[in-house]
């Protein structure tokens, strides 16, 4: 018999695939303007407007407003390059096809999803990259005090971005249109973004709306900015009375495991039949 | 050769031997309706086989099956030796598809998407040749947006093929393209073949069953109603020749299997018989009465959808 063997190569494996996910990933953002207006230019034009409007402000503990609202609209920015960009790029990825390509080519999943982590992480990184140097050179807010300061501010946001990212492939799995979708996670980033301290100080926000708001990340993400940005003697204006540090890092990582838990059970490489 | 050598293993002897594709009984149901109801059918390693049928036959449905994306809900299927429901990744790395509804990003151009996507296979064939293949050399570096809807389709074969796959389904390839991209894509499937690839396609054209396929099935309502080489499909359908004529200013018209008689009685007559054809039913009249829809057409002359 000479049957033709069908001794193939093994095919490449996931971590070859998911770098040239990164790559891909990349390349496609920065190439859809929508995208990089929606995510990426967001956090650095609310910032200029509302120091323009409430640059004079102080919020207690001695703090001008644009100190307390940098960590606010970072967290923001956070929330938008992961769970925003990811949410509504799955969906429509989904919708349009790509997905059932990958599933067609036996793509592992895993794959997948470090190629979105991976983008996540660069673009995060080059937001705040642009973000922070306006928000120090154009309007004199101090960046963190010292090294111990700056880790916290590394931990506060990958825990934020990974947070985000996991979440951001679990609610892609809601059913409904890409469009459907990406309007029902617009419109919960924007109410968060509320509820959670980032426009207002959250010290200031009714009870009930704190006590939502304290169930989801970014309530916890925008206080550990505050505690990196801000002085010592700013946490004692915090509800707690403190940074919380040991609680929201419990908080984040357990909305990471959550959220992975969710994406493992729902990920759907195509969409559902009617 | 002793008894006491080890027998063959198993596995590596039935994926030589098994047809590329084997069903048995399958079903599929969509809310209590069968959608696909009873399908058996061997697809021969290297053989070009073409599913043909009307919409809403079922052809997608098995397709996708075949594929491993859609569960069934009866029956056996084994592609390559292997269930399709639970084949893994090296059991995918051997396939190609080229399916309906898969997208590409809009924002890559042809090329760099078939660079990317080269890097998920172990031996993927060179871009270029992939580009030239299909037609594509003039739009390698258009964006997969700007491209019309034969573009991507062509596309979307170079995808499918791009892995040198052992087995092939194809729904629809050819769906949107123009008569020379089809003949192209039909060059393609010619080149696959000759390298021993397996081809399964759903068509809904005749002339792409009749020019590219081994054999032919035919599906209607979830069922395999004539399974065949292209010019046997329907032999007894095609056994009965039409014999018309004009007498006293009237067509007449006699069904026969030997129309040569009639003719010969017709001829013996005393002077000109006219208006005189004979035609045998067409490869679409053919099909038209197999799936159940009666012929719209008079019935064209023998040979003319070859």
């Amino acid at each position: 018999m000479t049957a033709v063997l069908t001794d193939r190569p093994a095919p490449p494996s996931a971590a070859r695939i998911a770098l040239r996910r990164v790559g891909l990933e990349l390349r496609l953002f920065f190439r859809e303007r929508q995208q990089v207006v929606f995510s990426f230019a967001y956090p650095v034009i609310m910032l200029v407007i509302f120091a323009a409007v409430l640059g004079g402000d102080e919020r207690p503990g001695d703090v001008p407003f644009t100190h307390y609202f940098l960590a606010g609209i970072a967290a923001t920015g956070i929330m938008l390059t992961s769970f925003q960009a990811i949410g509504t790029t799955i969906a429509s990825e989904r919708e349009n096809g790509q997905l059932e390509r990958l599933q067609l080519l036996g793509t592992p999943p895993a794959a997948y999803f470090a190629g979105k982590a991976g983008q996540v992480l660069v673009t995060t990184a080059a937001q705040l990259a642009l973000l922070l140097p306006l928000a120090h050179y154009a309007y004199d807010v101090p960046m963190p005090a010292d090294l111990q300061h700056w880790l916290t501010f590394a931990w506060v946001a990958v825990l934020g971005a990974l947070a985000g990212t996991v979440l951001g492939v679990a609610v892609s799995a809601l059913r409904g249109s890409a469009a459907s979708v990406t309007t029902g996670i617009s419109a919960f980033a924007i109410v968060l973004q509320f509820f959670s301290g980032v426009f207002f100080g959250f010290a200031e926000l009714p009870g009930w709306m704190q006590q939502a708001a304290a169930l989801f990340p970014l309530k916890w993400l925008t206080q550990g900015m505050r505690s990196a940005f801000l002085p010592e003697q700013a946490s004692a204006f915090e509800i707690a009375g403190g940074w919380e540090h040991g609680r929201t890092a419990l908080v984040l990582v357990a909305w990471v495991i959550i959220g992975a838990v969710v994406c493992v059970r729902t990920f759907r490489w195509r969409r559902v039949d009617a | 050769m002793t008894t006491t050598q080890a027998a063959p293993r198993p596995a590596a002897t039935a994926t030589q031997t098994e047809p590329a594709v084997r069903m048995r009984g399958l079903v599929k149901r969509y809310g209590g309706r069968a959608v696909v109801d009873g399908l058996d059918l061997d697809v021969a390693r290297g053989e070009v086989f073409a599913l043909l049928g009307p919409n809403g036959a079922g052809k997608t449905t098995t397709i996708e099956i075949l594929e491993g994306v859609r569960r069934r809900d009866d029956g056996e299927v084994r592609v390559l030796g292997v269930d399709a429901a639970r084949g893994g990744r090296d059991w995918r790395a051997r396939i190609g598809v080229v399916s309906q509804g898969e997208g590409t990003a809009q924002e890559l151009s042809v090329r760099e998407m078939l660079d990317h996507f080269a890097g998920y296979h172990a031996t993927p064939r060179p871009t270029t040749e992939l580009i030239g293949a299909v037609g594509l050399e003039e739009k390698a570096a258009t964006r997969v947006g700007r491209l019309s809807g034969g573009q991507r389709r062509r596309l979307a074969v170079a995808l499918g093929v791009q892995g040198r796959p052992e087995l092939v389904f194809l729904d629809e390839p050819t769906t949107g393209m123009d008569p020379v991209a089809r003949r192209q894509f039909w060059e393609l499937i010619r080149g696959l073949r000759a390298d021993g690839t397996t081809v399964l396609l759903t068509t809904h054209y005749l002339d792409e069953a009749a020019e590219l396929a081994d054999r032919v099935g035919v599906v209607a309502d979830g069922r395999l109603v004539e399974v065949a080489p292209p010019d046997e499909l329907g032999a007894e359908l095609r056994r009965l020749a039409t014999v018309r004529w004009a007498e006293d200013g009237a067509v007449r018209e006699v069904r026969t299997e030997s129309p040569g008689a009639v003719l010969r009685d017709l001829l013996a007559g005393p002077g000109d018989v006219p208006g005189l054809t004979v035609t045998r039913p067409s490869l679409e009249d053919v099909y038209l009465s197999l799936v159940g829809t009666p012929s719209t057409r008079p019935a064209a002359p023998e040979g003319d959808l070859r």
